[in-house]
């Protein structure tokens, strides 16, 4: 549904070309939940914003492709590139953004936030305000939210509210894609297991894509049914959820789950020691050899080739690379 | 030398919301009572969600924050006394260090890293000059896994996250304190490098035999770490105990809440679950602050606030369910429950 080619997208900087979505492939399947997983700085967030089409200066695609196929309305499919893609927000592809505090506006009520998000040439559009009103309230009734919240301010509501209306605010006109960065990372933990359970409910019933980027790996073991691990703008593996927790097998991956500290185990745990290469000015070879405990002498050298380890279970590295070791 | 190394004693801190006439009342701290023995070091996490009022209580610890009511006292010395016997100023930071949450916003922009950790030694008096001071900065900083020498002369925007809270232990170790109190020193820093400070927390203890207030919401490293837990909610210590009991067999319903609500690699959630929301209501209720959302709830609980409950040795819950379930309520509690 959404294909990604050898994506190279860079920030253009005083300081430097930062190469922060540095050739990456995969392909986006319709009826899924994709997790994107990686410590601050590998580049998750870039990626998403170039999924959503919202390339702006100083960030520019560099090279590789990346298209969409998106129903044109009169049944027929039509595969858009970047450029393209963007006028179809909303309702086909639309993106919950990080920082529910701070992103909706605070002098307009709710109501005419979603007002403005339908977009011109939507039938809702022609049908007029109180139509929208009507169905934006129906749908609040459905997902369990209080009607009254359309007539506030944002400042009036909690940061669940908040996060839970802008969930609303990326799903009440049924997109095909759903794009979260990090949705529930300034959350409590009880109300953050109530917004990512509304999250898969509402993918479960309309049956879309939901792209979901954390940094936290129990979030995307709770809710991601494929997942892609990404360290200084690659990826280092991606596949099933379950295989990825079954058979971790990049080094990072590993050192990822195994530094989860658990209720109930006292175990001695380490986190990841050092700290992830300046994107200006990346190392050669894997980007990962610095840190990793099973770096070999290749390593610094070849960058890894993408091997299949198992079915649809991707991983970079030259520990499974068998014309190198 | 006392019994305790902290003691709070019916500790309650309100705080006026809006006008003078037309404000409401808002208890954040609301009657707590948590004590830290003296003879060994120990870590108690204070675990709860935003607006529960830990850092509230780490405030109040850290002398930074009045208490409306209720004694804070530090091995033995009160913390707010009138006259001379109260602890502070330079013999207080001797004793008691912070360290703040956010290290981006702990350290100056402008002003070079290792000054901060020269002049701390200096103000404090644990050094007479600038070459003692030195000594004393080169070996707190080993003690945290960092050399001097690749400090100096630096500003914080030149490291990461995780390094500058490393400095701001260092920094908090100088004095050589009792107690540190960390309010939510991982939760800005990733989570592949969480494990590293707290892992740190632990080797401290041993070392320099220091305790620890570990303020957090994150209940696996408060297990992973901790010997004591303390659970707020709405201001109140709801659960208490040593910290393999209370999370692995908890007695209050909400420590069982946000024990089901943790993102585990373990397990997965049944997705059918349906989760109430927060009201500012509770914090201004008379009964239990937690029976609208608890699973058990009685009548009893609605009417009457519920009594800290001995639950087994040192393990104590606010809650009506241990007294129901277990044979050690007192008389008094069970006349409660009758009536």
């Amino acid at each position: 549904m959404l294909r990604l080619r050898d994506l190279k997208c860079y920030y253009h900087t005083p300081r430097g070309v930062v190469q922060a979505v540095d050739g990456v492939s995969f392909d986006i399947q319709p009826n899924e939940v994709l997790g994107i997983a990686g410590e601050s700085g590998c580049g998750k967030s870039t990626l998403l914003k170039v999924l959503y089409d919202y390339v702006q200066q100083p960030l520019q695609i560099v090279s590789g492709s990346y298209e969409a196929d998106i129903p044109d309305g009169a049944g027929k499919v039509k595969t858009m590139g970047p450029g393209e893609i963007r006028k179809n927000w909303w309702d086909y592809i639309s993106y919950i953004p990080q920082g529910s505090m701070s992103v909706l506006n605070p002098v307009i009520r709710i109501e005419n936030q979603f007002f403005d998000a339908v977009p011109k040439n939507h039938p809702l559009k022609a049908k007029g305000k109180k139509a929208i009103r009507e169905r934006v309230a129906a749908y609040l009734k459905e997902l369990e939210l209080p009607v009254e919240v359309l007539k506030s301010y944002p400042h009036q509501l909690s940061g669940g509210m908040k996060q839970r209306v802008l969930v609303a605010l990326g799903t009440f006109l049924h997109p095909q894609i759903v794009l979260a960065d990090e949705p529930t990372t300034a959350l409590d933990v009880v109300v953050q297991k109530g917004i990512l359970l509304m999250l898969t409910a509402l993918q479960q019933q309309m049956e879309n894509t939901l792209v979901v980027v954390s940094h936290d790996m129990g979030v995307h073991y709770q809710i991601s049914d494929r997942l892609a691990i990404m360290y200084a703008g690659k990826l280092v593996e991606y596949g099933p959820t379950d295989a990825i927790f079954r058979n971790p097998s990049h080094p990072y991956t590993q050192m990822l789950i195994q530094s989860l500290p658990r209720v109930g185990d006292r175990a001695q745990r380490s986190g990841i020691s050092g700290r992830p290469p300046n994107l200006i000015n990346p190392p050669s070879g894997c980007r990962f050899a610095a840190r990793c405990p099973k770096v070999m002498e290749h390593c610094a050298q070849l960058e890894p080739a993408v091997i299949q380890i198992e079915d649809q279970h991707f991983v970079s590295c030259h520990l499974y690379d068998e014309a190198v070791s | 030398m006392s019994a305790n190394l902290l003691e709070l004693r019916n500790v309650s801190k309100v705080f006026r919301i809006g006008g003078l006439v037309f404000g409401t009342r808002l208890v954040a701290v609301d009657d707590v009572s948590l004590s830290l023995p003296a003879a060994e070091p120990s870590i108690l996490s204070i675990v709860g969600e935003s607006g529960s009022g830990k850092t509230t209580l780490a405030r109040i610890i850290l002398e930074l924050e009045h208490p409306t009511s209720g004694d804070v006292l530090i091995d033995g010395h009160p913390l707010y006394a009138s006259g001379g016997d109260g602890l502070r100023g330079r013999d207080y930071y001797r004793a008691v260090q912070p360290i703040f949450q956010n290290p981006f916003e702990a350290f100056s922009a402008r002003k070079k890293v290792d000054r901060y950790l020269f002049d701390a030694a200096i103000r404090l008096g644990i050094a007479a000059n600038r070459k003692e001071a030195r000594e004393i900065v080169a070996e707190v900083l080993e003690s945290v896994g960092l050399d001097l020498s690749r400090l100096e002369g630096k500003y914080a925007n030149q490291f990461s996250g995780g390094e500058l809270q490393r400095i701001s232990v260092a920094r908090s170790l100088i004095p050589r304190p009792k107690l540190i109190v960390a309010d939510e020193p991982v939760s800005m820093i990733d989570a592949s490098l969480r494990m590293n400070i707290v892992n740190l927390f632990l080797e401290l203890k041993e070392r320099y035999r220091v305790s620890f207030v570990y303020i957090t919401h994150d209940l696996s490293t408060a297990y992973y770490v901790s010997d004591f837990i303390a659970i707020m909610y709405r201001g109140s210590v709801v659960e208490y105990g040593p910290s393999d009991q209370i999370l692995t067999d908890s007695a209050h319903p909400y420590t069982e809440l946000l024990l089901d609500s943790v993102p585990t690699v373990d397990r997965k959630w049944e997705r059918d679950l349906k989760l109430p929301d927060i009201e500012l209501k509770e914090y201004q209720a008379q009964a239990c602050k937690f029976a609208k959302r608890c699973k058990y709830v009685q009548a009893i609980c609605e009417s009457s606030a519920p009594p800290m409950v001995q639950v087994s040795g040192e393990r104590q819950a606010l809650c009506y369910k241990p007294v129901e379930f277990e044979p050690q309520a007192t008389g008094k509690q069970a006349e409660v429950l009758r009536s």
